[in-house]
């Protein structure tokens, strides 16, 4: 039991050769297996070479790994010459002896088979280039062609067979690159050989857009991505998408940011929204997408902030234009270099071509902040699936770099509006509404935040006006009448304001009433004291009048018995 | 067709086999070592030549494991491989030389 238990070796990770190809690393969890043979296959003009001599040169270039080029279809001067206008310069690397380029030549009207042979002159060439540049990396470009150029198919099977083996015995980590074939990955079925890693690509045109994609058929001993990714050739060489890791691990900002419209940031919880976030603009034609993501442009520009605009439907001269109608002047920041406006059509190239353009504009910008109207339009070069999953590979992007996005999506008049165009709601942190209110004749523009991630907003409408000083937030009639805006609203405040006055008057005029009256019976009540007080001063008199009498009586009697001399 | 233009072209054809009679053949046999189909094709070759070209042909044997960079040169994917570097046109021919007919064809000594 222990005896096994020792016999037990720790994992050890499958070594891995870092190919350099932007995207593909991190989906091969950190490259090809190292000192084995990977399988490229791929129908025509689908970017084998490409892939295989990117594989080389950043491989020289960057990993200090020389690498042997042996192409059976291209001559060396073709392929220098072809892969220039990638930026590789292979004939310096070539001098560097970094490189070493062989064409291999078959041609089947030169050559006559008379008897046993093997392929022992194509493994010294192989032995020779390998040694003479010490190469770790080796790309047989498509070896597949011998097939064509020998009859017989016996002895090339086993000679295939032996020379991946004697590649895996030299240690190189080779790319081995096929035909597709009808029923298997490659003509003459190569997968057979060569197990370890196989890649398949593919050139897809739907809709008249070409999209490349690359799929890990397998890897043996290795995690990796299973799905189809997206990848495209520009002028840096091959990108695979994801350009960025597939987890959701950003670290988020508590940090606020203004809108731009002093109201809106109030009913943002009041401070705006939160740096990093995902800001959605939904609303029909004409109800002021535009003008909100122009001002929020501004505001950023103002706190001496970068912003990269993509406009997908106006020129960057015409949003400049017409933000000026309502007092956004957005050419200042452009001169000051604050402001990049990126106008193209969407239709121009696939949508995995714009990610990457979007991609490399914002690295070499470095803006804070990236606005995109409308997203919608993308649309029209994509399937629904498609045009999300390139927006959340966007959004995950933007935000791992905390940069504020700001999408506009044009809703459909008649259709919900409370759904975008290809679910990417669900993507956002914020969606702002934006919508008609349709009253007496007119039509106005009415706003209310639908959601917004982590903050307490408002549950208001707010009547959004356009003015030749920017953006106004203005409250809703809401009354008995129901909501009004515009000039119902006026004229129901107007109502208001006179029905007011009348009431006014109806109180100060009954108010007047009771002063009167009060001041009636206080007359009385003086009248009455006054009453009172005669009538008291009556009493008094009289008791007055009683006491004297008395006197008098007293002395008369006296005065009798005195003089009648009676007794005392 | 008149008698004469019948006979010129006879004479044409009995020219061409002439030189091609005298026409000298330069011929270099790439070999890995010592191997037993290296040594099978080379001796092959050699009877060939004698009972074929007996007097108008150079015969070089090239080891190409001491030469590598010939291999490059020359094109050289199989071992053992013949070439024909003249009369042109080049040919090769790869093989352990044993099947004299399709060498005999490989060399322009017989027509199809």
């Amino acid at each position: 039991m222990t005896k096994l238990e020792n016999n037990i070796k720790p994992l050890e990770n499958l070594p891995k050769c870092q190919t350099g190809i932007r995207g593909l690393d991190e989906i091969t969890d950190g490259g090809l297996p190292k000192g084995r043979p990977t399988l490229v296959c791929g129908s025509a003009g689908c970017g084998k070479t490409l892939l295989a001599m990117e594989f080389l040169v950043r491989g020289a270039a960057q990993y200090n790994e020389p690498g042997v080029f042996v192409s059976f279809e291209e001559s060396s001067e073709e392929l220098v010459q072809n892969v220039a206008s990638l930026g590789f310069d292979l004939n310096d690397l070539a001098a560097q002896k970094k490189m070493y380029l062989d064409h291999i030549r078959v041609e089947r009207s030169e050559i006559e088979e008379t008897g046993e042979y093997d392929l022992e002159g194509l493994f010294i060439r192989l032995n020779h280039a390998i040694d003479s540049i010490g190469a770790k990396r080796v790309v047989l470009d498509t070896i597949e062609s011998l097939y064509s150029g020998l009859a017989n198919e016996g002895i090339l099977r086993a000679e295939l067979r032996r020379l991946f083996r004697w590649l895996k015995e030299k240690g190189v980590t080779a790319i081995i690159t096929g035909e597709k074939g009808e029923k298997m990955l490659t003509r003459h079925g190569l997968e057979e050989y060569v197990s370890d890693c196989v890649i398949l690509l593919d050139n897809r045109v739907e809709g008249q857009i070409t999209t490349r994609r690359l799929r890990i058929v397998k890897y043996r001993g290795s995690a990796h991505g299973t799905n189809e990714y997206p990848f495209l050739i520009d002028e840096y060489g091959i990108s695979v998408l994801p350009i960025t890791s597939i987890g959701l691990k950003h670290d988020v900002s508590n940090e606020r940011i203004s809108s731009g419209i002093p109201r809106l940031d109030t009913m943002l919880g009041g401070e705006g929204y939160y740096r990093g976030s995902s800001i959605l603009i939904s609303g029909t034609a004409g109800t002021g997408k535009t003008s909100i993501a122009a001002t929020f442009a501004d505001a950023t520009c103002s706190r001496g902030e970068k912003c990269l605009y993509f406009a997908f439907e106006e020129s960057a001269s015409q949003i400049m234009r017409n933000m000026r109608s309502i007092g956004v002047d957005l050419e200042p920041w452009m001169k000051q270099g604050l402001l990049d406006i990126y106008a193209v059509r969407p239709t121009i190239y696939g949508l995995e071509m714009h990610l990457v353009k979007m991609y490399k504009l914002v690295n070499e910008f470095k803006p804070k902040v990236v606005i995109m109207d409308p997203v919608t339009n993308l649309i029209s070069i994509g399937s629904e699936t498609e045009v999300k999953s390139m927006l959340s590979r966007l959004i995950d992007f933007l935000k791992a770099s905390q940069i504020t996005a700001l999408f506009t999506n044009l809703s459909h008049a008649g259709g919900a509006l409370e759904q975008t165009e290809f679910g990417i709601s669900s993507l956002m942190d914020t969606w702002l509404l934006l919508r008609d209110i349709e009253i007496g004749g007119e039509r106005n523009r009415g706003l209310y935040i639908l959601k917004s991630r982590g903050m307490a907003h408002s549950n208001q409408i707010r009547e959004f006006l356009l003015t030749g000083r920017g953006i106004d937030l203005i409250d809703v009639y809401s009354g008995p009448a129901g909501v009004l805006t515009g000039s119902a609203r006026y004229a129901q405040e107007a109502q208001d304001r006179a029905s007011e006055l009348i009431r006014k008057e109806e109180i100060e005029h009954r108010k007047r009433e009771l002063d009167r009256r009060s001041k009636a019976l206080e007359a009385q009540i003086t009248a009455l004291r006054s009453d009172l007080k005669d009538a008291q001063e009556e009493v008094d008199k009289l008791l007055q009048q009683d006491k004297t009498e008395e006197k008098v009586l007293t002395e008369d009697r006296a005065e009798m018995m005195r003089r009648r001399k009676a007794d005392v | 067709m008149d008698e004469t233009e019948i006979k010129d072209s006879i004479e044409e054809f009995e020219q061409s086999l002439l030189k091609e009679m005298n026409e000298r053949y330069i011929l270099r046999l790439y070999v890995t070592g010592m191997t037993p189909k290296s040594i099978q094709a080379v001796l092959n070759i050699k009877k060939i030549c004698e009972e074929n070209l007996k007097g108008r042909y150079e015969l070089e044997v090239i080891d190409i494991y001491q030469q590598p960079v010939l291999a490059k040169d020359e094109q050289i994917i199989a071992a053992p491989t013949l070439v024909k570097k003249l009369p042109l046109p080049l040919r090769k021919l790869i093989g352990d030389m044993s099947d004299k007919e399709r060498i005999l064809l490989g060399l322009d000594l017989k027509q199809k």
